[in-house]
């Protein structure tokens, strides 16, 4: 079915789709929409599931954890400091191999309080053991977040979508849905090993790890984040082939002859395929990556679809005011060493607090990394694009 | 005393143990002091049995029987509460 939905209407109605078990959650802005929406479901008694408002969001994901370790097929939705809220259990759920799944909105954190996008509160998280997924429209968020359910089961590893805020939980665009029982039959049951609720065979959950078993109990969840991978790719082939929409790890656009590419993620990378059109219409070979799985970060698919560049502009919607820039570049920067390409790279910080981004500011952009690649030269690597200064 | 160890690859997912697992968990190898019970002073006032945390007390017939030194993590709890008068538990140096 064709419809126009705004992101979060779109997440929502994955989330009907799915009829989780249990949903606890609490709303913030922008992602308020998802969980009232889920509500009215709820309400209409079009889902069957047992839906807790909590009083905040760490006992939103708190509820999530325990109704995960129960057995449920479990959801919740936040955004920004909702997000900073669970951090302290966002480890719990990972370290007890709980496949919850956060719809999630990018928004900025405090301070200075904002409410629009850059993707500073998922990255804040990004060392927390879930998969985060970022998308670039409305129809992959809605795709997506049904997928993030079948690999987060399979992993055992709790996933975060996101969307980004405002442009677009907040903007409408065409999207197919899929059909009401298409949903379930892709995703089948969550089968379970041990239940919380199962009296018959107690079990301790989380119990108190110390110096003796606490290292390899953590080394098996490395080994989870390792393995997970593969599992994505062959979930998005198995959605694919029955829904006829395929998804990559890394999404390469026009890559195959470029000498520059612009990395980037969310909803830039729509943004950045437009620029890259108008760049090529001009003759310009340039190409653009986009990182929509970014933890566990893909190294191979990331190498691959870099190696043949000579200038990458890597594009930061946040600052790890570590000094040394964006997350997306010291990450790709840490691959590139000791893989043998040693593209030149500049990092371009943007759209902090939910200042635009347009398609002539990364033709912009393009334009400088070309005359990077002709000059074989970076003046400075880090630089924050659009700020008055 | 010391029990196998599992390599990382041989553990259940996630962190889930089997219930009473505090059973098999000895504390006793905390301990840097160790109590010594009378058996001839004792009164069976069983003041120490109630304070010990450790449920360390080894109780037969009703009476105290001796001290679980596989758990004792030698407090001295159950020393100092024990009767002035009485003094049946004394705490001595462990010796491993």
């Amino acid at each position: 079915m064709i419809v126009a939905r705004t992101g979060n209407e779109a997440m929502a109605e994955a989330m009907r789709q799915i009829n989780p078990d249990v949903v606890a959650a609490y709303p913030i802005t922008p992602a308020t929409e998802v969980v009232q929406l889920f509500s009215t479901f709820v309400h209409d008694g079009k889902v069957t599931t047992e839906f807790v408002p909590a009083e905040s969001e760490h006992s939103a994901i708190s509820a999530c954890v325990g109704a995960s370790a129960a057995g449920a097929r479990v959801m919740t939705s936040t955004s920004s400091q909702g997000l900073a809220l669970m951090h302290e259990i966002l480890f719990i759920a990972s370290g007890l191999r709980l496949p919850i799944v956060i719809c999630f909105v990018n928004r900025a954190l405090s301070s200075p309080i904002n409410i629009h996008c850059d993707h500073s509160d998922s990255l804040a998280s990004r060392d927390s053991g879930w998969l985060q997924i970022f998308t670039e429209n409305t129809q992959e968020a809605y795709d997506t977040s049904i997928i993030a359910v079948k690999i987060a089961e399979r992993a055992l590893v709790p996933a975060l979508v996101t969307t980004d805020g405002f442009i677009l939980s907040h903007g409408m665009e065409r999207i197919e849905l899929l059909d009401d029982d298409a949903v379930p039959g892709f995703l089948g049951e969550r089968k379970v090993a041990n239940s919380l609720l199962d009296v018959d065979n107690p079990l301790t959950y989380g119990p108190l790890d110390l110096q003796d078993y606490f290292y390899e109990h953590k080394r098996s969840q490395i080994e989870a984040m390792d393995t997970v991978l593969p599992i994505i790719e062959s979930v998005h082939k198995e959605f694919g082939e029955r829904f006829g929409r395929y998804y990559p790890v890394v999404d390469e656009y026009e890559t195959e002859d470029a000498d520059i590419l612009v990395l980037a993620m969310g909803s830039t990378g729509g943004t950045g395929k437009v620029a890259v059109d108008r760049m090529r219409a001009k003759g310009k070979k340039v190409g653009l990556v986009r990182a929509r799985v970014y933890r566990p970060f893909p190294a191979a698919h990331m190498l691959k679809a870099v190696a043949r560049a000579k200038v990458v502009g890597v594009l930061d919607r946040a600052d790890t005011l570590s000094t040394r820039g964006g997350h997306l570049y010291n990450d790709l920067r840490s691959i590139l060493y000791g893989s043998g390409k040693q593209p030149l790279l500049k990092n371009y910080v943007y759209g902090l607090g939910g200042r635009d981004i347009s398609i002539e500011d990364i033709e912009s952009i393009f334009d400088e990394l070309i005359s990077i690649g002709k000059s074989n030269k970076v003046d400075r690597d880090i630089v924050y694009y659009g700020v008055r200064e | 005393m010391r029990r196998q160890l599992k390599k990382w690859q041989e553990l259940p997912l996630g962190l889930t143990l089997e219930a009473g697992s505090s059973k098999i968990f000895e504390t006793g190898d905390w301990r840097s002091d160790k109590p010594i019970w009378d058996e001839d002073k004792c009164t069976n006032c069983m003041i120490c049995w109630i304070y010990c945390p450790d449920s360390a007390i080894l109780i037969k017939d009703g009476k105290v029987s001796g001290i679980d030194y596989r758990y004792c993590k030698g407090c001295g709890i159950c020393a100092e509460e024990c009767p002035p008068k009485v003094k049946a538990i004394k705490m001595v140096r462990e010796e491993k």
